[in-house]
């Protein structure tokens, strides 16, 4: 299989998810710099993390523009795995891939730590090694996570599939105590109605190893996988 | 040349001394223009010149056969492996972030960031050392606040993890907080630049931001002390920008790839002046630049104001003649100016011009090696070392007997320097990059080194009271204690890099404190084996002539041959064996039990015995590459009774202890809170037992079982004492002390 990691300036965990796919997943990676016009033949693409364009005006409000979006735009609309972590998915709601918007943290700090995300839907591309209702300890890393979901509300995403993971307890209890942020309905993680296009705040390629703390992250990286295997096997 | 008369105010405003400016007329044989007066001014001042301390700094030592780079350059560099080499240094934004602590303390992480990029490194670890006055004054809380706030944004933008640090207070930083930034990065051996201007007709090119106006003077300003007024000084803190740095350190890295750049120096203290001359001086060469081909972003600068600049995130480079067109377009492919400014000459001048005019000449190594130098009187203040202070327990919401060790225990642990740092380094992205493998709050942050098995642990550690005590002794136990950390996570200390924070130098009590101080690193480094290859020296740390308990910060970095060996502090398994390593003879001066409880600085700190230390780490090595250990903790500020709640709160599972001390012959409170040096609490499987204890003999490192791991309750007992605590109880005081003082959301776990 073969990923394309987009960088931005300002891209900061590209290197990252770069290490897990190649290094730890043994897959097929390429850098997309953000100036390209292709996307090189990849299956999946992932928007990695950082402060693209320093965050500046807006978290993702620039890089939207990047002329390497109009490909993933259309790669998007043609059926094509779409991933975007942390600012990831900030770009992708900017961009309209996804709906809704980021506002800063509740406490306005940024936050850097492990919470358990329970799984919403095991049947997207992105979870589907994973069970409805199974708990991971994956860690986040932001400013802006606050989500807020567009007109509708959460009633509106849900009832059209489109949330992913929730902020929980370790049981998988979604209570607003275990929300860090202060995102609507304790949102992590969200998809699109077709579920090819998907966004998570957790940084699943930060805890894809043994020597870290979990290797929840794993379980994202390889459901990809999966899927694109199932989906070639099924082709040929 | 001519402009402005040089009058004797002008002189003595640009902090320069009737001697110095003789010394300028001699150099010169006339009289400077102003441009050259204020190129003389910062880099004769103390932080760019280090006059009143470079005399001391030559005695410590600074070579082993692992040093690749001692000082003199950015950074210093060490070996890792055959292949790798690690750049690391600490620097101090100590004045810039008292009056404007969040671009203070974020200029300062983006100066130390271009110190390890520019000698051809990745950065992947920083660290923080950071000292406040006491948290009960709400200016202490918004500057706390305003300079985590500064390093979180620009290290998490850059993406470089911070990983480490550590957080003291004293009501002597009140006015005088210090924030001391350190940074690591992995380079090529064959691949490491340096600031030099080689090849005569090579051109200098300029990269990065464009000059302002911002920081002019910034160098002269941290040769000063602070009063009242010195809030009217902010135009002085320079502003950053970690998104350009992010575009400069990309475009910097893939320049290096090539064999295009021949030296390269940051634009940190002194902007375009320092660099300029360094790299002329360095290189045996001179630079010539012209001032009308710099990148600026307000107009009408002055030749003064463009060579005094601080405007951050710029570098100067010397690139080989013929290869500019490439090394230009790298950078405009990350969207940032570069432009050819000047060539390298041969006549050993710092050369600059505005056009055709010549606006300043003068002898580069005027500037950078022969400088002025002081060695200035010192004088031993006498046993008058000691603070009696009201205190109030201002942090406890419980009022209790201090006497009574449980509540001791209670109020030690809650105490803002060893509660729980959560709220700050949760701030920090302590984990982009994917290497740290030991999360901050333990001893020691362990970085893996991606493509070796190998690992990097750090600490910075330096116990201000115990300096102020007897800054001799003081200095020996901060590198001490910093090696002992990194040992206790398995890895051998290999170097150091300090900051050195004093007072003002002209006072001869500072300088014998400074003098004094660096004799005891000297000493420590050379038994250690931690030799010192960078680092730097702030002085004028008073304001309203009241200086900052001496503070010389040791940045520690050691290497963990295999990463499968790494130790934490936290107990691990039930029934796992407690013992302690080191003896405790219940030494209480200068202990926190005494000053935060009881309001008392006094006496001698506890003694350092630097070939026993030296034996400790070795024996913690060996343990750890032996695999006979669960965890170890290094026993500091509260001694061993907060050590051992420590490795109880460290625990994944919360596991108590049940311990016995009965047997030795102490006090409770000395035992359990007296701060004798060379302690490490271990944990093992019993079976384990006989094979630890021949280490230790081997080592002659004393070993004392003092009892196991055991549910989940620390329960200790002493000839006169039961202390039964919860550890969930020790946790949450601990964990949610320095939240409610900062009125910080608690975040569930």
């Amino acid at each position: 299989m073969k990923f394309g990691v987009v960088v931005f300036p300002g891209s900061n965990c590209d290197h990252d998810c770069h290490y897990v796919l190649s290094e730890v997943l043994g897959q097929d990676v390429e850098y997309i710099w953000h100036q390209e016009d292709s996307l090189k033949g990849v299956d999946c693409i992932i928007l990695p993390g950082g402060f693209s364009y320093g965050d500046y005006l807006r978290a993702g409000a620039i890089a939207r523009f990047s002329p390497v979006m109009a490909k993933v735009k259309e790669f998007a609309n043609s059926g094509g795995l779409v991933l975007g972590i942390c600012n990831g998915f900030q770009i992708l709601l900017e961009s309209g891939l996804l709906p809704g918007a980021m506002l800063r943290n509740r406490n306005l700090q940024f936050i850097c730590q492990y919470v358990n995300v329970v799984v919403e839907r095991d049947d997207t591309p992105f979870t589907m090694l994973a069970e409805k209702g199974q708990v991971l300890r994956i860690p986040i890393a932001h400013m802006e996570g606050n989500y807020v979901p567009p007109e509708g509300g959460v009633g509106g995403l849900e009832n059209r599939g489109c949330v992913l993971l929730r902020y929980s307890s370790p049981e998988g209890d979604v209570s607003p105590e275990w929300n860090p942020n202060g995102s609507a309905g304790n949102i992590a993680g969200i998809c699109n109605e077709r579920g090819n296009v998907a966004a998570m705040m957790p940084h699943p390629e930060r805890c894809a190893e043994s020597i870290m703390k979990t290797q929840d992250g794993r379980l994202i990286f390889q459901s990809v996988i999966a899927y694109l295997e199932e989906r070639k096997t099924k082709a040929s | 040349m001519q402009g402005q008369d040089i009058t004797k105010e002008l002189i003595r405003d640009h902090g320069l001394n009737e001697e110095e400016y003789q010394k300028i007329l001699n150099i010169l044989g006339r009289e400077p223009t102003l441009t050259e007066l204020g190129i003389f001014s910062v880099m004769w001042s103390e932080h760019c010149s280090y006059k009143s301390s470079r005399t001391l700094l030559a005695t410590l030592p600074t070579k082993a056969p692992w040093v690749i780079q001692g000082p003199g350059e950015n950074a210093g560099v060490i070996a890792l492996d055959d292949t790798w080499a690690l750049v690391f240094k600490m620097e101090s934004h100590n004045h810039p972030s008292y009056i404007e602590p969040k671009q203070g303390a974020a200029t300062g992480v983006g100066g130390i960031l271009r110190d390890i990029f520019t000698m051809g490194a990745r950065p992947i670890a920083s660290m923080d050392s950071l000292r406040f006055g006491d948290l009960d004054n709400p200016h202490n809380r918004y500057l706390l606040d305003g300079v985590v706030e500064g390093i979180a944004w620009y290290g998490n933008c850059i993406g470089v993890p911070t990983v480490a640090g550590e957080v003291s207070f004293n009501p002597c930083y009140d006015g005088n907080p210090l924030v001391n930034a350190f940074n690591l990065g992995v380079v090529k051996k064959d691949k490491i630049f340096k600031a030099q201007a080689t090849g005569i007709g090579n051109p200098v090119i300029y990269v990065g931001s464009k000059t302002g106006r911002d920081g002019i003077h910034g160098a002269t300003m941290a040769s000063e002390e602070f009063s009242e007024d010195s809030q009217e000084k902010r135009p002085t803190v320079q502003v950053g920008d970690p998104f350009t740095e992010k575009l400069l350190l990309e475009a910097c890295l893939e320049v290096f790839q090539h064999d295009w750049v021949l030296g390269i120096q940051d634009m940190g203290a002194a902007g375009l002046t320092c660099s300029s001359s360094e790299m002329a001086a360095h290189g045996g060469t001179g630079v010539e630049i012209d001032l009308e081909l710099v990148p600026q972003r307000e107009e009408g600068m002055t030749p003064y104001e463009i060579m005094l600049s601080e405007s951050q995130e710029r570098m100067l480079l010397v690139a080989r003649k013929g290869t500019e067109d490439k090394v230009i377009s790298v950078f405009k492919k990350w969207g940032l100016d570069a432009v050819v400014i000047g060539r390298v000459s041969g006549d050993g001048m710092l050369r600059v011009k505005v056009g055709s005019e010549t606006v300043a000449e003068i002898p580069a190594q005027a500037l950078t090696d022969d400088t002025p130098c002081y060695m200035r009187p010192q004088k031993d203040p006498g046993k008058r070392r000691r603070i009696r202070d009201n205190h109030s327990l201002f942090w406890l919401k419980e009022k209790g007997d201090i006497s009574d060790p449980t509540y001791a225990l209670k109020a030690l642990i809650s105490h803002p320097t060893v509660a729980s740092k959560e709220g700050i380094w949760r701030q920090y992205d302590h984990m982009v990059r994917i290497n740290t493998v030991v999360l901050p709050g333990s001893d020691a942050a362990v970085v893996r080194i991606k493509g070796t098995n190998k690992a990097v642990a750090l600490s910075c550690d330096c116990n201000p009271h115990y300096c102020f005590l007897n800054p001799y002794e003081g200095a020996k136990q901060a590198v001490a204690e910093a090696a002992r950390n990194v040992a206790c996570s398995g890895a051998m200390p290999k170097a150091i890099t300090n900051c050195l924070n004093f007072g003002n130098p002209e006072k001869p009590e500072v300088m014998w404190e400074f003098a004094q101080a660096v004799k005891g690193m000297g000493d420590a480094c050379r038994t250690l084996e931690t030799p010192v290859t960078g680092g730097n020296v702030s002085f004028y740390n008073e304001t309203n002539g009241k200086g900052i308990m001496p503070t010389p910060t040791i940045g520690m970095v050691g290497i963990l041959e295999n990463l499968e060996w790494v130790v934490t502090q936290g107990f691990k398994t039930e029934g796992d064996l407690v013992a302690v390593l080191g003896e405790t003879k219940g030494h209480m001066g200068g202990s926190l039990y005494n000053w935060s409880l009881q309001g008392v600085l006094e006496g001698g700190p506890p003694p350092v015995d630097l070939e026993k230390e030296h034996r400790l780490h070795q024996l913690l090595v060996e343990l750890a590459k032996n695999k006979l250990i669960s965890s170890a903790h290094d026993t500091s500020e509260g001694g061993l009774a907060v050590c051992l709640s420590e490795c109880c709160i460290s625990s994944p599972d919360l596991l108590g202890a049940e311990i016995m001390l009965d047997e030795i012959e102490l006090e409770t409170i000395p035992l359990l809170f007296g701060e004798d040096q060379g302690r490490v609490v271990i944990s093992y499987l019993p079976a384990n037992h006989d094979d630890i204890a021949d280490l230790c003999e081997r080592h002659q490192i004393p070993i004392n079982t003092i009892g196991e791991v055991s549910g989940s309750t620390l329960s200790i007992q002493t000839r006169d004492h039961h202390l039964n605590l919860p550890v969930a109880t020790l946790r949450e005081l601990w964990r949610t002390s320095l939240f409610n003082l900062m009125h910080w959301e608690i975040p569930a776990e």
